[in-house]
């Protein structure tokens, strides 16, 4: 495929008004992942009739990346159960699905993308999804064979390859990802140690009582956790054999997992001058900088009205849902993007989930016994509630969705009284 | 396709009456059913994560008891689905199998 446009294919290309997208423009999309996949199917839910190109750069369809460090890392889920959809989907809906290719370059002047074959694909809307590449810092040791990171299907089955036949594994970092690992890594036997620089795992998102709960929780079954622990080097000649830490301890290890966060992938808007800012940013129906331009999920940076600020979230629902507000402003019936946050993450037998973003509370409420391994931990901030991290409650979950939604002013003493049910905070 | 393995016939209404009788690899569950072939009106966002509550459907009251009861966890997601009734489950959390072959279910008007 060409630069060919296909504007006016259709009789009575209907521009809408304000938004000159019409009905059958071409949509490019670069970054076939699940926000990618989520914007073309949304767009034909639609009604967009023009083409749609889903451009990716991996070489497997559209799939789901929780699994990768959950049941396709544990073993109980086989990679055909990863596709977001089956093959004949796209022919269905007539996306043009084209994967293992990259785009390296955006003509904004010419509106047409060029990738790494030299190929240039016109577009008259182009929407940036390209998620981002899991971050490598700067150890010394980090580029040994052995050192893995996870982010992709493929950086999932040489972890998996590894691990198998393998006796310990080192994981750097105790956030999510580093943590449902472990808790895999577990289940298939493995000598696991997880390394953490700050006080607490999960210490960036999650409270200090969750992150404390779930050290606890993984210590449990048997991990070698450590907090405040900097690591200084991966240590190896040939391949990685181990972890030293700042204070001079070493972690011996047969594969080292470095899982350090997501570096948004930016490049391509930042080389063709989009603003940027640890993210692209975006107005509330995913727009950037270029009206012709929108980006969404892992990668955009948007106005957040319910929290004030500027939020970049990653999770599959913000994917799913900024898509989905990218697509109707596309299809010329814009629906502001302003979601109550929310995420899971499952570790042994535990389901967490939480919703709305806790940083700025200024009071906690817990609901439940801790010691029982289920609870909900409520935050507020000047008596507005803005979070809620729910552990094996998914009634305090999906109430506080809506409670967090309507800014509403629980009144604490019933918040943390178990005998009034949380149905009654919706009234 | 192995031709060993079991596929269970299930047939998903549409609330509009539409049918989709198709072939369900033993194993998968209901919503991985649907979303294979095709079948439209299940979301599934987090994908069978029983985390979101966007796979809701109502199970044919003759099969009710094949299909098992339901977890508390998927109870308590389902408390938060649109218009659900005695019938209601979350389609992510029934696993296909032979005692299922003939499975009817019924899809709401909406997710979440
Ligand atoms: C191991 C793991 C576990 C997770 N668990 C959870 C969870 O439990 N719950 C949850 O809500 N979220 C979870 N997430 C996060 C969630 O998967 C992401 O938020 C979501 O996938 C983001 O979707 P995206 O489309 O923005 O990015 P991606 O899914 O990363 O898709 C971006 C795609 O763009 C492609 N691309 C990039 N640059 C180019 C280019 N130049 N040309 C062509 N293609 C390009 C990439 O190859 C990639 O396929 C997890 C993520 C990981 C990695
Ligand atoms: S797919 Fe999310 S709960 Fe079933």
């Amino acid at each position: 495929m060409t630069s060919r446009r296909a504007r006016g294919v259709l009789a009575g290309d209907q521009s809408s008004k304000g938004s000159a997208a019409g009905v059958s423009s071409h949509i490019v999309i670069i970054g076939a992942g699940q926000a990618g996949l989520s914007a073309a199917e949304a767009l034909r839910k639609r009604g967009h009739d023009g083409p749609v190109t889903l451009i990716g750069e991996e070489d497997a369809p559209p799939y789901q990346r929780p699994p990768l460090s959950k049941g396709y890392l544990s073993g109980e889920l086989p990679a055909d159960r990863l596709w977001l959809k089956p093959p004949a989907f796209y022919d269905m809906a007539k996306i043009t699905l084209r994967t293992g290719v990259r785009v390296t370059a955006l003509d904004r002047a010419a509106k047409r993308v060029i990738t790494a074959d030299g190929e240039a694909i016109g577009y008259d809307r182009l929407i940036l999804a390209t998620g981002g590449a899991a971050r490598r810092p700067a150890i010394p040791g980090a580029d040994l064979p052995g050192v893995h990171v996870l982010r992709t299907l493929a950086e999932a089955d040489a972890l998996s390859a590894a691990l198998q036949g393998a006796r310990r594994l080192a994981i750097i970092g105790a956030g999510y990802i580093g943590l449902e690992v472990a808790a895999s890594a577990r289940k298939r036997g493995l000598e696991v140690s997880v390394l953490e620089a700050a006080d607490r795992p999960m210490s960036r998102t999650a409270s200090p009582l969750l992150g404390g709960w779930f050290g606890a929780l993984h210590r449990g079954y048997g991990v070698d956790l450590q907090v405040s622990a900097g690591v200084a080097a991966i240590t190896g000649a040939q391949r990685a054999d181990g972890v030293r830490l700042s204070d001079g301890e070493r972690i011996e290890a047969d594969v080292v997992l470095i899982a350090a966060g997501l570096n948004p992938g930016v490049s391509l808007a930042e080389a063709a001058g989009l603003d940027c800012a640890d993210g692209v940013l975006v107005d509330a129906h995913a727009r950037t900088s270029d009206r012709d331009i929108f980006a969404i999920g892992d990668m955009a940076r948007f106005d957040s009205e319910l929290y004030g600020r500027s939020l970049r979230l990653e999770s599959v629902q913000n994917a799913i849902e900024q898509a989905k507000a990218a697509a109707a402003a596309i299809c010329g019936a814009p629906a502001p993007y302003d979601p109550v946050p929310w995420f899971w993450s499952d570790q042994y037998a535990i389901k967490l989930q939480i919703a709305g973003l806790i940083e700025g509370a200024d009071q906690m409420v817990r609901r439940g016994d801790p010691e029982e391994g289920a609870f909900a931990l409520f935050h507020l901030k000047d008596g507005v509630l803005i979070a809620c991290e729910a552990v094996n409650s998914a009634p305090e979950f999906m109430t506080a969705q809506r409670m967090i939604a309507a800014r509403a002013r629980p009144d604490p003493d019933r918040l943390r009284d178990v005998t009034v049910a949380m149905r009654e905070f919706l009234s | 396709m192995g031709s060993d393995v079991f596929m269970a016939k299930i047939t998903y209404i549409e609330a509009s009456g539409a049918e989709h009788a198709v072939d369900v690899e033993d194993g998968l569950t209901v919503m991985e059913g649907a979303i294979r072939n095709l079948v439209p009106g299940i979301d599934a966002d987090c994908g069978g994560a029983c985390a979101c509550a966007t796979c809701h459907v109502y199970v044919d009251s003759d099969w009710a008891d094949r299909t098992g009861p339901r977890s508390s966890m998927e109870e308590s997601m389902l408390d938060f689905a649109s218009d659900v009734r005695d019938n209601s489950r979350l389609s992510c959390q029934i696993k296909v199998s032979e005692a299922l072959d003939g499975l009817i279910v019924r899809l709401p008007e909406q997710q979440g």
